[in-house]
């Protein structure tokens, strides 16, 4: 077992679990905004009133009764998502990409008939996928078309980008790619891989897999270092943005890339992780200071964007 | 910036009055720091409950003497609108309550702390006056021939009553004895005094307590004690075994019965009894001090035993969370659920840890097996639960029952494992292996169960068991140092290892 010591972790900034929740969470997130993160309809609700890209909602089923009525809210809809509102590790997304007759055809191929879908939303309103068993509510929406960049970069899974937001300002950012030993799951410390992403260009600057450096998708074999991900500064301002919207001072912004409509915000993350700083090879502690020791100014997205740009950016070796 | 200030002020006093008033306790009154030289000081909280009838109530409640080795250190009475007076009649000592009229059930209580100074016999005693039973015609004919057998087979009046105790611990009476023996309502013991009078061996009852740690509803039992012409002799009549046994506090020797009741139905005694590992200096200078000192006044001493004992355990659970706390917040060890090491560990006292790891490994393994059935039958999480509550029940039962069968009495500490907490911890558990993997599990599980091994073992530590219950301003202490340690922002022991290849893009 290999350690490092605290005076070395201090000098390369890391962020430590204690100081994230004492220093960040506990400082700059004011509880009553958490169910805002915490539920994904309310967060969709939130970032429609703020004019932000989100997926498309068709509807909501809030009670076992409207289950019943699923059909109906599902015609004419060839392709969609049906996934829990307060879902935890992306558990109990069902992603419907094709409609053939009486039959839904999820993206992995298997062939679901409507009681199947009927049985897997009645699930979810019973609290099956939700934290604790908690009651919950199904949301039905657009399936996102990975733009390719993500889905040449993923197994199984959904490719998304993680973009760590504080006092508005993104700070550091990772590409999370599932892998089959992840079994589709984004989560770091399941297998998956996290890609350090340059806040500048948007391009990878790190890859690692269970704490280990890798030079390509273990499964899908394309090669980080060629990773460049599209509409960059879209991401980073849709990431900023989310700061008017949640009053939180320190979230996660998740989103992924949309062939046609470009970035869009899956959700947010009151409490992030800290892997991050492993996938970008670099401590999150300077940067967040750097932004502590900013005058308290009231800036708008774009200065924001552009100043983070300038704090943050990594010199390519 | 200021708020770290404040907490640091804040536990700085605190840690500052309980250090304080410990070394005000240990200059002021030489309360001992270390446990010591120790004595096991017993306190003995006797339970009078009756239901009074129309007219005057009368109890009279005989006092115990020190014998044996036995001293009494204090004794006080409760007795709340009573008449009450201590009396000696025929060199023995009686507590009296009266009282004109009474319309409901009443407690009484009677409450004592003692002390083995020494370790010898009974000594000597009055020899009582032989009185032979009356009995009819049938039991006097078996008398005779249960007693001829007897005799026949014995050499004196020793081994006459070890035998007689022997065939009917053993259950090997012949047809006479089981007559005796089984047609009468009184106790066996009865009989046993019988049989000895109409053979003509002195004999008289002992009474007393077991002393048992812990023990609440503690009855009185009876030893007996036969005389060979030069000593006495004692038998505990449920064992057969000669000797006055250790722990048998001695209440009253000879004589009528210890508790009289007029004008009352119902009536009990009961004992409740708390044994502490003190220095007797202490305790003797505790009992003086009560009610004259306030600080002493105020402490668990001065509280009801009952409630003494459940503050022995109560009062270590503050060390046990600051091991949780410390583990979690210094190391980062995971551990299910919050608290529960803590009331883990607290079993595993009662259990003793390699009994109590076998006994939860167990449960929550088989707990873990038939939670994963319920899983598929998609069951909402109240009714999962409880179904997980009466399945954690049930393997406690089969546990002990199996367990008894085959001659692991230990196992029997089962029932110390708090119930409601397996069954959460396996239904966390269960989830954890369904969302994160059996990986997860493992760890947290792990984490739990050494959390719970490191508390138990200091608060299974002569010294913490020693500091908390004499030293309860030491939690102030405490309530110091847990506030420091949630101001700490530095890194975890395990994220030196989690971060170990950071900066080092090569390695």
């Amino acid at each position: 077992m290999r350690w490092i010591t605290p005076r070395e972790l201090r000098e390369q900034g890391v962020l430590g679990m204690n100081s994230r929740n004492i220093d960040y969470i506990g400082r700059t997130n004011d509880r009553s905004r958490y169910p805002l993160v915490d539920n994904k309809l309310k967060t969709k609700q939130a970032a429609q009133q703020h004019g932000m890209s989100v997926p498309n909602l068709f509807g909501v089923v809030k009670i076992q009764h409207e289950v019943q009525g699923l059909e109906s809210l599902l015609e004419g809809l060839e392709k969609f998502v049906i996934k829990p509102a307060q879902g935890s590790g992306g558990k109990g997304i069902l992603v419907i990409s094709e409609r053939r007759g009486d039959e839904f055809i999820k993206s992995t191929g298997a062939i679901l008939n409507l009681r199947d879908v009927k049985r897997h939303t009645s699930n979810i309103l019973s609290g099956l996928y939700s934290l604790g068993g908690r009651p919950d509510v199904a949301m039905i929406e657009d399936m996102i078309d990975f733009d390719e960049m993500l889905s040449n970069y993923s197994h199984e899974g959904v490719p998304d980008i993680r973009v760590i937001v504080y006092r508005g300002f993104p700070v550091m950012a990772m590409m999370r790619c599932s892998t089959h030993a992840s079994d589709g799951k984004a989560n770091l410390h399941q297998g998956a891989v996290g890609v350090g992403i340059d806040i500048v260009t948007g391009h990878s600057l790190y890859a690692v897999q269970n704490n280990q450096k890798v030079d390509q998708h273990p499964d899908t074999g394309f090669r980080f270092d060629e990773l460049e991900l599209p509409h960059w500064d879209e991401v980073l301002h849709l990431a900023a943005g989310c700061f008017e919207m949640t009053e939180l001072g320190y979230f996660g912004a998740d989103i992924v890339l949309d062939r046609n409509s470009g970035p869009v915000i899956l959700e947010l993350n009151a409490r992030p992780g800290l892997a991050i700083q492993i996938a970008n090879q670099a401590g999150l502690r300077k940067r967040l200071h750097m932004v502590n020791d900013m005058r308290p100014i009231e800036r708008g997205v774009e200065e924001r964007v552009q100043l983070a740009k300038r704090m943050f950016g990594v010199t390519m070796v | 910036m200021s708020s770290k200030v404040q907490i640091s002020l804040v536990a700085g006093i605190l840690i500052l009055i309980g250090l304080g008033l410990t070394l005000y306790k240990k200059i002021e009154f030489g309360f001992p720091l270390l446990p010591g030289q120790r004595q096991a000081v017993w306190t003995l909280e006797s339970k009078i409950s009756f239901k009074p009838l129309a007219g005057p109530v009368e109890i009279s409640l005989a006092l115990p003497d020190s014998q044996a080795g036995w001293v009494v250190l204090d004794d006080h009475f409760a007795s709340s609108g009573f008449g009450f007076t201590v009396m000696t009649s025929n060199g023995n000592r009686y507590a009296r309550w009266a009282r004109q009229s009474l319309d409901r059930s009443t407690t009484l209580y009677y409450k004592l702390q003692l002390y083995r100074a020494d370790n010898f016999g009974l000594g000597g005693s009055p020899v009582p006056e032989i009185l032979p039973p009356e009995l009819t015609a049938d039991r006097q004919a078996a008398m005779e021939r249960v007693v001829a057998s007897l005799q026949e087979r014995s050499s004196g009046p020793v081994s006459f009553t070890a035998l007689l105790l022997k065939q009917l611990v053993q259950d090997q009476m012949d047809q006479d004895a089981i007559f005796l023996f089984g047609s009468r309502e009184e106790s066996k013991l009865a009989v046993v005094m019988d049989i000895l009078a109409f053979s003509g061996i002195p004999s008289q009852r002992v009474r007393g307590v077991f002393l048992e740690d812990g023990r609440r509803r503690q009855k009185i039992n009876s030893l007996v004690e036969v005389f060979d012409g030069k000593h006495w002799h004692i038998f505990d009549p449920k064992t057969g075994q000669p000797g006055l046994p250790e722990n048998f506090f001695v209440w009253r020797r000879g004589g009528a019965s210890v508790l009289d009741v007029l004008g009352g139905s119902s009536s009990q005694l009961e004992f409740a009894i708390v044994k502490n590992t003190l220095p007797i200096k202490t305790v003797l200078f505790m009992e003086q001090q009560v009610g004259e000192q306030p600080l002493l006044d105020f402490s668990i001493y001065s509280l009801p035993v009952e409630q003494q004992g459940v503050f022995k355990g109560l009062l270590l659970i503050p060390v046990g969370a600051l091991v949780v706390v410390l583990l979690r917040v210094l190391v980062g060890i995971r551990t299910s659920g919050t608290f529960m090491p803590i009331l883990i560990a607290l079993a595993f006292i009662q259990t003793t840890l390699l009994t109590g790891l076998v006994i939860f490994l167990t449960v929550v393994g088989a707990g873990l097996w038939i939670r994963y059935y319920l899983s598929h039958l998609n069951l909402l999480l109240v009714a999962r639960i409880t179904a997980v509550v009466i399945v954690v029940i049930f393997i406690m039962a089969a546990l002990s029952i199996v367990s008894y069968k085959l001659g692991f009495a230990q196992v029997l500490t089962v029932t110390f494992l708090p119930t409601i907490i397996l069954a959460w911890t396996i239904e966390r558990m269960s989830i954890l292996w369904e969302e994160e993997g059996v990986h997860e599990v493992l760890i947290q599980g792990g984490g739990s169960l050494l959390a719970a091994i490191l508390a138990y073992l200091l608060m299974s530590t002569a010294l913490i068991e020693h500091l908390t219950f004499n030293f309860p301003e030491l939690m102030i202490s405490l309530l110091g140092v847990v506030l420091l340690i949630g101001k700490y922002s530095g890194y975890r022991l395990t994220e030196l290892h989690r971060f170990r290849d950071l900066g080092r893009p090569d390695k």
